[in-house]
């Protein structure tokens, strides 16, 4: 049925006739079909050309193909832990001195499997370099626009006015081919974020300007298996929706790898919120509960055992669970349009002895393993006892 | 100048050359060559890629499966990257290729578990993320190809087409006992008929029209199509003089035929889409609608006695295309043919109620009476009120 002839239809106005009418008149034993076609459920297995457990399980549903990491220039799977610490020297006055470079790009990038979005990119990636510091850091940043358009860079967190990263504050936006140098001491510690601030704000930050900054406390918090997930959309067609959801960036893409764990141990995820245009976004994890730290500015948990939590735009929080048995668990957004949109994926659970098998499977190895582990800025607090 | 040259002249060529006439063309091919491998100096002017896909039909074939067929009518190469079902991505496959060529097709095959009876939507995503969306009203299984669902759309194409056709026939005796002032109305009421269905069935095929892909630049060709029509039938009658009211009623029978194959195309197509049901109804509306078709194509042979063999032939003409388009709709609904035959369709009514309305005025003037008068006027309003009214019931 062409969409010609549909409207045509409509038009005529058949669809919303309703069989009412039909009932009792002569014509309609004549006119009905012998029986109504139902669809049978797939039953699991039976997908098609599905290529994530996900996939083979759903009826074929999620998306076709893969994603050409090496093109884009980053990899989702690294991007759980690739926290970047800058470059660190100790200032006279004994501060540790974080000092960094990020340079607006425009850049495309394969959002789904073969389709691209014009983005605009902090170091040529989304979401751009997870910034990790301790509590009381200096952090220095040489912001280069080597953009066509004029950005900004606006950290959440504690900074003079001139730092803020907005029209209007000390240098406002910084022009194309222009640098600007934005310095400030990183606190509260807790999961944060940036992002470009410049006008239009909706278009600079749906097109891909935004990154996690997180900040340990000078205590650290205890030893766990950590990831960072900064929650995006896509608007393909720049119609204000958006066709692409997904964390850091390549929608269903954990999905497709899943993310290797190992049974017991803890694990913690930097959860941010960045989607544009839908007023909220959420966070569901399968078979298990977590607790959550609202913004992660506290040490102890601001809600305690719960397996779904809702985030508004540039809302964050750090999340602690552990599995107690083996196998692929799902998490996704709650809102089931953003899951069937990209917004979904899976943690390999395994036992021990399984597991540099499960980081082979997404191509991944120790050093992997070890960033993920070891990722925090101040050592492991030895717990009394352990 | 003097006229001998000009015939020498264009002996000399006629001999001459040809080459004369491809140079230009030669040339132009030249141009072209260098254009497309130079870029011609527009390189600068080479703007952002355009995409634009055309979805032709959407086919259930059975229940966890969706099938559409999409024409790429853009100036680019399409690349179809994802496809999504009521937002969600979804699995699929492309025949011959998720890579459509400017005027390329591919058949996208998704396993999806429709849900009978529902809307659903199909959306295709570009590889520069452009969608394109195919819309299901109401999923119903595509109807195969079956002796008894054959026999069944042949039913609906009867009850719409034929049977109406023939039952406003019956009022032939009726009319041969009317005055001649009476006649005059029930002519000018055929007018009024026919400049109604002269206007849905335009409305009709430029609807068609407008969701044609663009190379085939659908209004314009309904509107030449139709004047070809028009002037087709008018040059055929202005060759043989005079037409006899027989040859008027079989020219009324072709014309309203067409607007019925038109009717049919939709009924069919709704069976298709799975509105049955309401179906039915519009079956009613339908021949309840048309029974003054009837009343058209026997007004002009009145005053002659045709005889049976005639009226059947007068009915299958006019009535029997709403069986064929019954089946087309349902089985094998092309819109470029569609928008073909409505504005054959269109031309043809026009040519009839010219025909028709030069009877009425030669009637009034036989009478005595001016060419518009309130006869001839109320008839032609009450044509155009009943098949308005009448159309009451095929619209909701």
């Amino acid at each position: 049925m062409s969409q010609s002839m549909r409207r045509f239809l409509s038009r005529r106005d058949f669809l919303r006739a309703g069989a009412a009418g039909a009932a009792g008149l002569a014509g309609a034993a004549l006119l009905s079909q012998p029986s109504i076609a139902r669809p049978l459920a797939q039953g699991p297995g039976s997908g098609h050309t599905g290529h994530s457990p996900y996939a083979m399980e759903h009826g074929a549903a999620g998306m076709v193909g893969e994603v050409d990491n090496v093109r884009n220039g980053f990899d989702p799977m690294q991007m759980l832990v690739d926290w970047d610490y800058g470059q660190v020297s100790i200032l006279p006055n004994g501060q540790t001195l974080r000092e960094y470079t990020i340079v607006a790009v425009d850049k495309d990038i394969e959002i789904a499997p073969g389709v691209f979005f014009p983005a605009w990119t902090y170091n040529g990636r989304v979401p751009g370099p997870t910034i990790r510091c301790t509590e009381g850091d200096h952090i220095r940043i040489k912001f280069v626009n080597a953009s066509v358009h004029p950005h900004t860079l606006h950290f959440h967190g504690v900074h003079p006015f001139e730092m803020d990263g907005v029209p209007g504050a000390g240098p406002g936006e910084i022009a194309t081919g222009q640098t600007f140098t934005y310095e400030f001491d990183a606190e509260p510690f807790g999961c944060h974020l940036y992002h470009c601030h410049a006008n239009p704000l909706k278009r600079h930050i749906h097109k891909g300007l935004y990154g996690a900054f997180i900040v340990d406390p000078k205590a650290g918090r205890p030893p766990a298996r950590e990831f960072v997930m900064v929650m995006n959309a896509f608007d393909t067609n720049f119609d204000g929706e958006n066709e692409v959801y997904a964390v850091n960036t390549v929608g269903h893409v954990y999905a497709r790898r899943p993310i290797p764990a190992q049974v017991g141990e803890l694990i913690r995820l930097y959860l941010i919120n960045i989607v544009e245009f839908d007023p909220i976004n959420s966070f569901h994890l399968h078979a298990e509960f977590f607790d959550y730290y609202d913004h992660g500015t506290t040490l102890e948990p601001t809600l305690r055992t719960v397996d779904t939590i809702i985030q508004a735009q540039a809302q964050r929080g750090i999340l602690e669970f552990r599995y107690r048995w083996p196998g692929q668990y799902m998490y996704h957004a709650h809102i089931s349009e953003f899951a069937e949109l990209g917004w979904m994926g899976n943690f390999n659970i395994v036992q021990p002895e399984d597991f540099p098998a499960a980081l082979a499977q997404v191509g991944m190895d120790e050093t992997w393993d070890r960033r993920s582990t070891q990722g925090a800025t101040v050592p492991w607090r030895v717990e009394a006892g352990s | 100048m003097s006229t001998k040259t000009q015939v020498e002249l264009s002996k000399r060529v006629s001999g001459a050359g040809w080459l004369l006439v491809l140079a230009p063309l030669l040339l132009l091919g030249i141009i072209l060559a260098l254009i497309v491998t130079t870029g011609g100096g527009l390189r600068e002017l080479a703007g952002p890629p355009v995409e634009k896909l055309t979805v032709q039909r959407v086919i259930l074939p059975e229940p966890g499966m969706i099938q559409i067929e999409v024409i790429n009518d853009g100036p680019q190469p399409v690349t179809v990257a994802q496809v999504q079902v009521d937002d969600a991505y979804w699995s699929f496959t492309a025949e011959p290729s998720t890579t459509l060529p400017r005027l390329g097709r591919s058949t996208f095959t998704i396993p999806y578990p429709w849900v009978a009876e529902e809307a659903h939507v199909v959306r295709l995503v570009s590889g520069l993320g452009a969608t394109f969306d195919a819309e299901i009203a109401v999923a119903v299984e595509s109807p195969r190809p079956s002796a008894s669902l054959f026999l069944r759309f042949a039913l609906v194409g009867l009850y719409v087409g034929i049977v109406p056709v023939m039952l406003g026939m019956l009022w032939y005796p009726f009319m041969r006992r009317l005055s001649n002032a009476a006649m005059n109305f029930v002519l000018s009421l055929t007018v009024g008929l026919l400049i109604f269905l002269a206007v849905s069935t335009w409305l009709d095929a430029t609807e068609f029209a407008a969701e044609l892909p663009a190379f085939w630049q659908g209004v314009p060709m309904v509107l030449f199509v139709s004047l070809i029509s028009l002037g087709t039938l008018l040059a055929l009658s202005s060759r043989r003089g005079e037409r006899t009211p027989l040859q008027v009623s079989y020219l009324i029978a072709l014309g309203i035929g067409l607007h019925n194959l038109g009717e049919g195309l939709a009924i069919g197509a709704a069976f298709s889409l799975g509105e049955a049901a309401l179906g039915s109804f519009l079956v009613l509306g339908f021949t309840l609608h048309n029974i003054t078709e009837g009343v058209a194509i026997a007004a002009p042979v009145v005053r002659v006695s045709p005889g049976l063999k005639h009226f059947v032939a007068l009915a299958v003409l006019a009535g029997g295309p709403a069986i064929v388009g019954t089946l087309l709709g349902g089985y094998a609904f092309d819109p470029v043919l569609a928008t073909v035959f409505l504005a054959i369709g269109i031309g043809a009514i026009v040519q009839v109620i010219w025909e028709v309305g030069k009877m009425v005025i030669r009637d009034n003037a036989r009478a005595g009476r001016p060419a518009v008068n309130w006869i001839s006027l109320s008839g032609v309003v009450a044509g155009v009120a009943i098949m308005y009214f009448t159309a009451f019931l095929v619209k909701f």
